[in-house]
């Protein structure tokens, strides 16, 4: 099943089989005359994670929002090849008043998924985020880093093709962002979703990601791409080798190049 | 796992605050119990020292033997039954009302520019000069002592359930946009859940004020089934100042204990994630 978004009406090349989402001279000003993006050309294929990076208020969370349909481009074509997305904010949007298994099961009910179906699907999304034996914990009585796992379950239940995230991490402290950033690609392996992942974290984006887009300062438009050569699965040992930094090096000084 | 160690910790303050019994129950009790003590004391000394017109103050015992004396007990409990009918028929309505109310400003906003205001012109009416019109146009019996319960207590309601609702967070909507949800999955599964506290907490406002209307109510409306409100008219016209006082004594027990009732169902329905007053 496909649903496509189409602003403008160019003429399209066929678009490869492969390509789940594909931005083209996407522009976005806001009512207020805010120019958030300006000429963002950006496809993320099957079995890619493409990370985005740049400074605060570059409009890289606007550009998720155009993917999930929560806004609409003004100017440009954008294109998105599957029904099947997960999306995770920034924090991690759990409903307080419910418990772990209730939230986990929430996107599936509001699909209409039957009550003992949605029931298995969260405890297995549950499992595999690790946080069985919690599912009658309420959010409150959870470390950030579990509410984080919990979202990351809850969107795992729709199966996603592309998972959307809105710098996930940014509000947790740097250890169990590094282990949920382990997790993360062991699910990527093993559940084999498309990714775009927006973060303000290089380190955090190299590790990630195949492929790591930087983006200038308001209005945000791509500066720079670099390839990820390392493997996947990845060693966590990879971060602190020369390899490592010299391409940590390489995005910072274009991130900074294009802050100017 | 450290996430564990973590959660166990909530979990045990959370249990901690949610009990409190033992030498803290005391120190929490004291206070207000000597304060009370105190006021008794005073009120001997007054009756005391008044002389001829002790009769302004009674003695508390006097007071309290009131509400068992064969010839007052009886017209006071059953003119406080009559009150209590009369707050909770118009705290039903005003709940029913002011959710509703709510609900309707938090769908559009050209209905909240519509209704808000005579939500607020509602609040502002000065109840007891608007008492007679109602008695005037309703009659002096039971459905006018509603009607002013419901006036008196209906803001509450309003108010803070449109503040539940419009507090739910943007990215709690989003979530729910996201999946295609309609208005009214959104409107039972995020927003009224998450105004619950708020709504509980209007509620326990508004039960108070039921019970202020429909006292004054019955100070206008004195047909029918009098109330306390009427009672206490009666006893303040006649100098009975013993009974007077037991039927304060009476009517603000009540009121107190229609909040704390509240503040109980509140606790119960909110449930545990959210530390309900």
């Amino acid at each position: 099943m496909s649903s496509t978004t189409t602003i403008a009406s160019d003429a399209m090349p066929a678009t490869d089989p492969a390509t789940l989402l594909d931005f083209r001279d996407v522009a976005m000003t806001f009512p207020d005359g805010t120019v958030a993006l300006s000429g963002v050309d950006l496809t993320v294929k099957r079995g890619e994670f493409v990370t985005v990076v740049g400074p605060s208020g570059c409009g890289k969370s606007t550009l998720l929002r155009i993917a999930s349909g929560l806004e609409t481009a003004s100017h440009g074509s954008f294109e998105l090849n599957t029904d099947r997305i997960g999306y995770v904010f920034q924090d991690a949007t759990l409903l307080p008043w419910r418990p772990v298994q209730a939230n986990v099961e929430l996107l599936a009910e509001l699909h209409g998924v039957p009550r003992a179906a949605r029931a298995a699907k969260a405890k297995e999304a549950i499992d595999l985020v690790g946080l069985t034996g919690f599912e009658k914990h309420l959010p409150r009585a959870l470390s950030g880093g579990m509410r984080m796992r919990t979202s990351l379950a809850r969107s795992l239940t729709l199966d996603p093709e592309i998972f959307l995230f809105d710098e996930p991490f940014g509000a947790l402290d740097e250890i169990t962002r590094e282990r949920l950033n382990d997790e993360l690609l062991r699910l990527f392996a093993e559940k084999q979703f498309a990714g775009l992942f927006i973060t303000h974290s290089v380190t955090e984006a190299v590790y990630l990601s195949t492929k790591v887009i930087v983006m200038s300062g308001r209005p945000g438009r791509i500066v720079d791409t670099f390839e990820v050569p390392f493997d996947m699965p990845r060693d966590p040992e990879i971060r602190f080798t020369g390899e490592f930094a010299e391409l940590v090096g390489k995005v910072s000084h274009a991130l900074r190049e294009g802050h100017r | 796992m450290a996430d564990t160690m973590a959660d166990t910790v909530t979990t045990q303050r959370l249990r901690r605050r949610g009990r409190n019994f033992g030498p803290a129950k005391v120190g929490l009790w004291a206070p207000p119990i000597a304060l009370l003590a105190a006021l008794v004391g005073a009120a001997y000394l007054g009756n005391a020292l008044l002389g001829q017109r002790a009769f302004l103050l009674p003695q508390p015992h006097v007071v309290l033997g009131k509400l068992i004396e064969p010839k007052t007990a009886p017209d006071i409990f059953e003119a406080l039954g009559n009150t209590a009918l009369v707050a909770l028929v118009g705290l039903v309505l005003a709940s029913a009302i002011g959710i509703v109310w709510a609900i309707a400003m938090s769908q559009a906003r050209w209905v909240e520019r519509t209704l808000f205001p005579y939500a607020v012109v509602l609040q502002a009416i000065p109840i007891i000069a608007i008492t007679p019109l109602i008695g005037f146009s309703l009659g002096y019996d039971f459905p006018s002592r509603v009607v002013v319960a419901v006036m008196i207590s209906l803001f509450p309601m309003v108010g803070n359930t449109l503040f539940g609702l419009q507090g739910v967070d943007r990215s709690h909507r989003e979530l729910f946009r996201l999946q295609g949800a309609s208005r009214w999955t959104i409107l039972t599964k995020l927003e009224l859940r998450a105004a619950t506290p708020a709504i509980f907490a209007g509620l326990r406002i508004s039960a108070g004020l039921s019970v202020v209307g429909a006292i004054v109510g019955d100070f206008f409306f004195q047909r029918g089934t009098p109330g306390i409100g009427a009672l206490i008219a009666k006893y303040s016209a006649r100098l009975n100042s013993a009974e007077l006082y037991a039927s304060v004594l009476v009517a603000s027990l009540f009121g107190v204990v229609i909040f704390l009732f509240f503040g109980w169902l509140g606790r119960r329905a909110v449930g545990k994630w959210y530390d309900f007053g």
